[in-house]
């Protein structure tokens, strides 16, 4: 009786266990379900802000065919304007958002106006060396004049936290960069199908000289999207500061990136970018996280997957 | 007309393209003297050696294929690792090491050409930096084998030809390079005067008459690819050997850039650009980073950006100059 009984609460105890166990299963089945949202939110966020960052440059390429492996600098100099006034300077966070864009795009109508204006004639070769050249001057510049280190911006307490909806950790400022950079998206497409200024650029990409003979000034559309897309890159370069960081070898960190993007997602349009940027992002993110020791070359084998699939990229019609 | 006599004017022109010139041997004449003359710049002058190689190769993938490649330091990498680790596990002998890197670079290159094959200029400045990308990773990731970011110097060259033991001075590593360098010329010479050789320029100035007339396109491309990978990996043993060391930084972005300015300055597509360049940039660099040792890369760029301004034709006319005494450069 004594043994039975002793077996009988042994046999409870193993019926006990295997329930929690499985229990367990269940909770961890829950969190990791609760992991992957929270990694696929972070990875959406990631993925927006290289859209913003890297959008200017399929423009440009489409429009004048020019690559410009320089669109990082543009992206480094905002996050620069961002860094330097908000950590040493005290500005506001959100004040030196829209001074990182108009820093950026003055930068980039200057250089557009005295040095990039002379490229469209030339061959990609010239381009690929040319930027290339603008790359490595603004990294040493930045390193003489600001120094090598990489630099972390603070954001503000109201932006920094993380929410938790239903279990799933979400980031406030990776929210903040959603909703910022979805409003720009939506801006850019409105933009882009809605007004005089967009139907005109979207003419000049199509066939820049028919459009050139009906009248459009093609140079100086170009001259205004390259001016807006380093703006662009440079919001991005400040918004992405405090999350990735601004250092002297931004440039040729994401020149992969921005290269990835504008190749898979091709250059008639917002969506092809846009899709491809979410890919990108959502693939790095995961990568890094579930395999974390192989998560680097996630991204390169998006790249080989696209390209092996899809030679003409996502979304693009076959470019001469 | 018959083959035979449609032939004829072709193997004529062959001939006359391939011959040799008076001012080519002046060249290796004076490549040879400096051997000689400058006891004191032993490392240096091996140093443009090995760079030079390392242009000549990107010279049958820009000058003659018309690819633009933005990742040849992939191949360079792998043949300075696949040479230092070939050392440092099985034999000592340099040669062996020479062979061991062309067939590794030769594997990578003959393998990532496929994905050159289709796509825009775009598609293949995105699949060649990738390319090198990954292999900068995965050497930095492989930190047991390759020393990861500290690289490793831990091997025992042999001498060379079993006579020749590398000295302190440089110069049996220097007379290496040179020899090298000069055999791996005179092969390239060959294949670019060959009617290979002229197919492939023929795929760069227009891909798709050269389908029309009938040029397997993809397989000489493949096949030029894959040659330029191995010269570029006999280029990073070299480096590997005459240094005794490797690092993360034989796969670096800035010495792809390095190898793109270097062919420019010469000039491309005549086989000498790569090491008329070679030599003007080691001397630049010499001298440019005695000033500013840390910010060489800005005098880089700026030495890049006023190429392309200036037009990179007029501003490498001396070389072209030279070149043009030098028979055989492709009409670009």
């Amino acid at each position: 009786m004594l043994q039975s009984g002793a077996g009988l609460s042994i046999l409870r105890r193993v019926q006990d266990e295997a329930e929690r166990e499985a229990e367990g299963r269940e909770q961890r089945r829950h969190r990791q379900g609760r992991r992957m949202l929270t990694i696929l939110f972070d990875g959406v966020a990631y993925g927006m802000l290289l859209f913003v960052l890297a959008c200017g440059l399929s423009v440009t390429l489409g429009l004048m065919n020019l690559i410009n492996l320089a669109h990082g600098a543009f992206a480094m100099a905002g996050g620069y304007v961002t860094a330097l006034l908000a950590n040493r300077h005290g500005v506001p966070f959100l004040a030196t958002l829209p001074l990182a864009f108009l820093v950026s795009a003055a930068l980039g109508a200057l250089l557009e106006r005295t040095l990039y204006r002379h490229l469209y004639a030339k061959g990609h070769l010239d381009h690929v060396l040319f930027s290339i050249g603008i790359v490595f001057m603004a990294m040493a510049g930045v390193e003489y004049c600001i120094g090598p280190d990489q630099i972390l911006v603070n954001v503000p307490p109201f932006l920094a936290g993380r929410l938790d909806v239903a279990g799933v950790g979400i980031g406030i400022y990776r929210l903040f960069l959603i909703a910022v950079c979805a409003a720009l998206v939506v801006t850019l497409q409105l933009a882009l199908t809605r007004t005089r200024f967009g139907s005109r650029l979207r003419a000049a990409v199509d066939d820049p000289r028919v459009a050139r003979g009906l009248g459009i000034d093609v140079g100086r559309i170009f001259a205004v999207t390259f001016a807006l897309g380093s703006g662009l890159a440079g919001l991005g370069g400040a918004l992405g500061a405090p999350i990735l960081g601004v250092d002297p070898s931004f440039p040729q960190k994401y020149m992969i990136y921005f290269l990835i993007v504008v190749t898979v997602g091709g250059t008639s349009g917002m969506v092809g970018p846009f899709v491809a940027s979410l890919l990108l992002g959502v693939a790095d993110v995961a990568g890094k996280y579930y395999v974390p020791d192989l998560g680097a070359f996630m991204i390169y084998a998006v790249m080989i997957a696209v390209l092996v699939l899809r030679p003409q990229g996502l979304f693009a019609r076959a470019r001469a | 007309m018959s083959t035979a006599e449609a032939l004829g004017p072709a193997r004529h022109l062959l001939a006359a393209r391939g011959r040799w010139h008076a001012a080519e041997g002046l060249f290796w004449l004076v490549g040879l003297a400096s051997y000689f003359l400058f006891p004191a710049a032993h490392p240096l002058l091996n140093q443009a050696a090995v760079m030079a190689l390392f242009a000549l190769s990107y010279d049958l993938v820009l000058g003659y294929a018309g690819i633009v490649s933005l990742g040849h330091a992939a191949f360079f990498g792998v043949g300075a690792y696949a040479a230092g680790l070939a050392t440092k596990f099985l034999v000592g002998d340099p040669l062996v090491g020479l062979a061991v890197a062309a067939v590794a670079a030769a594997a990578v290159g003959f393998a990532s050409s496929f994905l050159l094959l289709r796509g825009s200029d775009l598609t293949r400045l995105m699949v060649s930096l990738g390319v090198a990308l990954v292999l900068g990773e995965a050497a930095n990731k492989a930190a047991w084998l390759t020393g990861g970011a500290d690289g490793f110097s831990d091997m025992a060259v042999g001498p060379l030809l079993g006579r020749f033991t590398f000295d302190m001075f440089g110069a049996v590593a220097h007379a290496y390079s040179l020899a090298v360098l000069f055999l791996l010329f005179l092969l390239a010479r060959l294949v670019v005067h060959s009617p290979f050789g002229l197919s492939v320029q023929a795929i760069r100035n227009n891909p798709l008459r050269a389908r029309a007339l009938g040029v397997p396109v993809n397989a000489r491309l493949v096949a030029i690819y894959t040659l330029a990978a191995a010269y570029a990996g006999i280029a990073g043993a070299l480096l590997a050997q005459t240094t005794q060391f490797v690092s993360l930084d034989v796969l670096d972005f800035s010495r792809s850039a390095d190898v793109m300015l270097v062919l420019v300055i010469g000039g491309t597509g005549y086989l000498y650009g790569g090491m008329i360049g070679a030599c003007l940039f080691t001397l630049m660099q010499y001298e440019l980073s005695g000033l500013t040792p840390k910010y060489w890369h800005f005098w880089l760029g700026l030495i890049l950006v006023g190429l392309v301004l200036v037009g990179r034709e007029r501003l490498s006319g001396t070389a072209r100059g030279l070149g043009r005494l030098l028979p055989g450069r492709a009409g670009t």
